[in-house]
């Protein structure tokens, strides 16, 4: 089972709830996928306003971990600032950092992730760092005290799938005792099974389900991909070879000439 | 005293944060809130001292991925 920062979670697909169609399609998906973890934000409440407070209660009410994001922060001020207000609305003290550093690729900003990962570690805090596949700043985010990373696999939004699998498998052969989770441009069930196929221990994606056709269909479909994929890897797979080998017993054929 | 508040100026006469949440009408304990780019706690709000030009972000659960 897959367990993060102390906590033992029965599935390792990590949902976002942006950009579903209606609440109820979001709960629905939720369910569908199997989930034990959603991702949320903090954003700017309007005078007067209870968007939050439904949105809130709709998440409670879905009886998963919440994992509250930094996401759109640019700076590690704001991302340090953002994770501290998180815990305290949210009750927990998971967070999924985020420093963008790039307005067009939306990729990280591994100088400032280290930094604002370093601060939330000593104060407390279980960081899930969105970080790229460099070997390097991985190093320095386990070494700022983070128990979690979760490389992009193509920039968020793309639904490219894996762009760089040599990158993915060497990041798994180099941190194999390290939870791996691949967040950020899954496109198709298929990348998801790719990459837990190689061995990461759990996918995160939000677009590819919410912005389907049916996102309830494809929540279950990622759920679906993300178990099996997972029970490949365990069950120890063929390595490609060159040349055909008879799957049917030669010994015993008949001769007919 | 002009603040800004969710990136908004606003002329207000409240003294602390408290009294600016009540009287900007933002009530709820999903509230979380920013003095300066600093978090105050809920807990602090009724007791921190707003001054003039002080930046406040008020935010509350949302969609997230």
């Amino acid at each position: 089972m897959l367990e993060l920062y102390g906590t033992e979670l029965p599935s390792r697909l990590l949902l976002g709830t942006a950009q579903y169609p209606s609440p109820a399609i979001l709960a629905e998906a939720v369910k569908a996928s199997g989930t034990s973890v959603v991702t949320v934000s903090l954003r700017r409440e309007m005078a007067g306003g209870r968007a939050g407070e439904k949105f809130w209660s709709l998440i409670r009410s879905l009886g998963v971990r919440i994992l509250p994001n930094t996401a759109g922060c640019h700076s590690v001020k704001e991302a340090v600032t953002t994770a501290k207000m998180a815990r305290e609305v949210f009750g927990t003290s998971w967070i999924k950092l985020e420093v963008i550093g790039n307005h067009d690729t939306l990729q990280p900003d591994v100088f400032g992730l280290v930094k604002a990962a370093r601060i939330l570690c000593e104060d407390g805090f279980d960081v899930f760092p969105y970080t790229t596949d460099d070997l390097v700043v991985a190093e320095r985010l386990l070494e700022a005290g983070c128990k979690v990373l979760m490389p992009w696999c193509a920039p968020i939004g793309s639904a490219l799938g894996p762009v760089n699998i040599t990158a993915l498998r060497s990041m798994r052969g180099h941190f194999p005792g390290v939870l791996l989770i691949v967040d950020a441009g899954l496109g198709r069930p298929s990348h998801a099974a790719t990459v837990m196929e190689l061995g990461f221990d759990a996918v995160l994606l939000n677009t590819a389900v919410a912005r389907a056709a049916d996102p309830v269909g494809m929540a279950r479909a990622f759920g679906k991909a993300v178990d099996a994929g997972r029970e490949a890897f365990s069950s120890g797979m063929l390595e490609p070879r060159d040349v055909a080998v008879p799957s049917t017993p030669t010994i015993g054929r008949a001769v007919f000439s | 005293m002009k603040l800004m508040v969710n990136g908004e100026a606003h002329e207000v006469a409240a003294a602390t944060l408290a009294e600016l949440l009540a009287a900007l009408d933002y009530e709820g304990d999903w509230l979380a809130t920013a003095v300066n780019s600093d978090l105050v706690h809920k807990a602090k709000r009724a007791e921190f001292q707003l001054s003039d030009g002080d930046r406040i972000e008020i935010l509350s659960p949302m969609q997230g991925g």
